[in-house]
């Protein structure tokens, strides 16, 4: 039943692909027919002037003129507007700024006991506006997928990998060991600023980054079979969507019991300790890793045409 | 801390400037990765260490690396299209 | 003028977004386009940051129980700039993306170029 379904969604990518390259055979067939192909860094610009086309790129020329001073223009126009207004902005780190409002010192005098988070950015973007964060998680994720609509490379699946070794690392020695140096610190340095997201600075997204590095760092230097063991397309697809239904059903029930005072079973937790932060602690690591598989999902879209 | 800020912001907006007027792309590239990581520093003078942790991974890392890449492929496919320009012309020979 | 010395981090989060707009607009290579759109993501980002910082005060981590709101700087415009940092990297890996795709069909960076062949490709149709 699985493999059926991955089959499935290979035929789908597969479709797609077909679908953009035949626009592409077509086009350049039909390119090719009517007029010599040129070289790539030569201008390849049509000739113009002699049909009715001349009108148009005339007109283009014309735009071309007055383009940069328009734009220089904007710009300037655009500057000044911007120095007038920091002229006249509140003096930079002044304590009876504007931006120091009623809602700050709520989130700063009511935020660690509400929350249970001893950081108070991490209280506020998982748990009092948690609800902008599972978008940002959404945006990551279908990024990912717009990227994979567009590089998705079915030819590169039955390619050997060996074969693109002069475009990988992985034959580097020095880079190597150095990457076996390097790499343990990195990885528990992103996993520990996960964990600790509402203790110490940090939490999902630069956790998240840190690990996504670690895992580009570690496909660079053993290449993408060692690093497919442990992400590839299965377990990306499983690990990002599990974490994504996490945080969307356990928000939605947080907000739901919230908004109506019923009774709930998740407590708000004790703050300094790891395991008692209430629900942030599991969204942080739901966040970590969505932004890991999204930032290792582009690098090796980029370097290869598939997860 | 003052002179600190200033001499930062100023390597930022130098920075800024050089990654605009630069014209090989790669340089322009390795700039911007410096400017993320000043970048990173000011925001630990800004007191917000968790910018600085997320910046430092995420503009002097991932965002580097991706245009990196994107440049290689480029390359890449100037390389397949010449060679395969060589051996149309080699035919018509 | 004396506000411009004061306001030094705001300054100059405008003049990155002015240099970030103006190579946005004034370049026609696609890579540093898309670099220019970057460096007026950071500017936005050092502008809010700097609206919440407070002179001689720390950042949000409360430290020895202490929960008073006039010992912490503004903890919101970190908690927005912290999503935006992360959102910036997978837009820009979509515009990599279509540039990546733009270059092997055209065989081209530069924008006009790239304009001229799509029309002249959808007049032969």
């Amino acid at each position: 039943m699985k493999k059926k379904s991955r089959t499935k969604n290979q035929s789908l990518f597969a479709r797609i692909q077909s679908f953009l390259d035949s626009q592409d055979d077509r086009l350049t067939e039909e390119m090719e027919r009517d007029e010599e192909p040129e070289p790539p860094h030569e201008s390849k610009l049509p000739v113009w002037g002699q049909t009715v086309e001349g009108l148009a790129s005339g007109e283009i020329r014309f735009f071309d003129k007055i383009y940069p001073f328009a734009a220089f223009l904007l710009a300037l126009f655009i500057i000044a507007v911007l120095l007038v207004t920091a002229s006249r902005l509140p003096r930079f780190g002044g304590d009876s700024n504007p931006a120091l409002n009623e809602v700050t010192e709520r989130y700063l005098e009511d935020g660690m006991e509400e929350t249970g988070a001893v950081n108070l950015v991490t209280g506020i973007i998982l748990d009092y506006r948690a609800f902008d964060t599972l978008g940002e998680s959404h945006v990551l994720f279908t990024a990912a997928v717009a990227v994979l609509v567009l590089l998705f490379d079915a030819a590169t699946e039955k390619q050997d990998l060996l074969e693109n070794r002069d475009y990988d690392l992985a034959g580097d020695t020095v880079f190597r060991e150095g990457v076996r140096f390097l790499l343990p610190v990195i990885l528990l340095f992103g996993v520990y600023v996960v964990l600790n997201g509402h203790l110490s600075p940090g939490g999902g997204f630069s956790g998240g980054a840190i690990l996504g590095a670690g895992l580009i760092l570690h496909s660079l230097g053993y290449g993408f079979a060692a690093t497919e063991k442990l992400v590839n397309r299965k377990s990306y697809g499983a690990l990002t969507v599990c974490s994504l239904c996490f945080y969307s059903l356990s928000k939605a029930y947080s907000f739901f019991t919230g908004a109506n005072h019923l009774p709930s079973i998740i407590t708000s937790g004790v703050p300094g300790r790891i395991f008692s932060a209430g629900l942030i602690l599991p969204l942080n690591i739901c966040v970590g890793i969505v932004v890991a598989c999204t930032m290792y999902g582009f690098f090796s879209l980029y370097k290869r045409g598939r997860i | 801390m003052n002179l600190f800020l200033w001499i930062l912001l100023g390597f930022l907006v130098i920075c800024a400037l050089a990654a605009t007027f630069h014209r090989n792309l790669l340089s322009t590239v390795i700039i911007f990765m410096g400017y993320s990581v000043v970048m990173s520093v000011i925001w630990v003078l800004l007191q917000s260490p968790d910018l600085a942790i997320t910046e430092a991974a995420v503009g002097a890392g991932v965002t580097g690396v991706l245009f990196f890449v994107t440049l290689k492929k480029i390359r890449q496919v100037d390389d397949e299209y010449s060679e395969g320009k060589k051996h149309e012309e080699e035919k018509q020979d | 003028m004396a506000s411009f010395l004061t306001n030094n981090v705001e300054v100059v989060a405008i003049v990155l977004f002015s240099i970030g707009f103006t190579s946005l607009l004034l370049h026609k290579n696609l890579v540093k386009k898309i670099i220019g759109l970057n460096i007026m993501d950071t500017a936005v980002d050092l502008f809010l940051a700097s609206m919440g910082y407070v002179q001689g005060k720390t950042a949000p981590i409360v430290e020895n129980g202490i929960v008073e709101a006039s010992s912490y700087i503004n903890p919101l415009p970190s908690g927005l700039v912290l999503t935006s940092i992360v959102v910036s990297v997978s837009v820009t890996a979509l515009m990599l993306a279509l540039t990546v795709r733009l270059y092997h069909r055209y065989h081209t960076l530069n924008v006009d170029e790239i304009y001229l062949l799509a029309r002249e490709e959808v007049r032969r149709k």
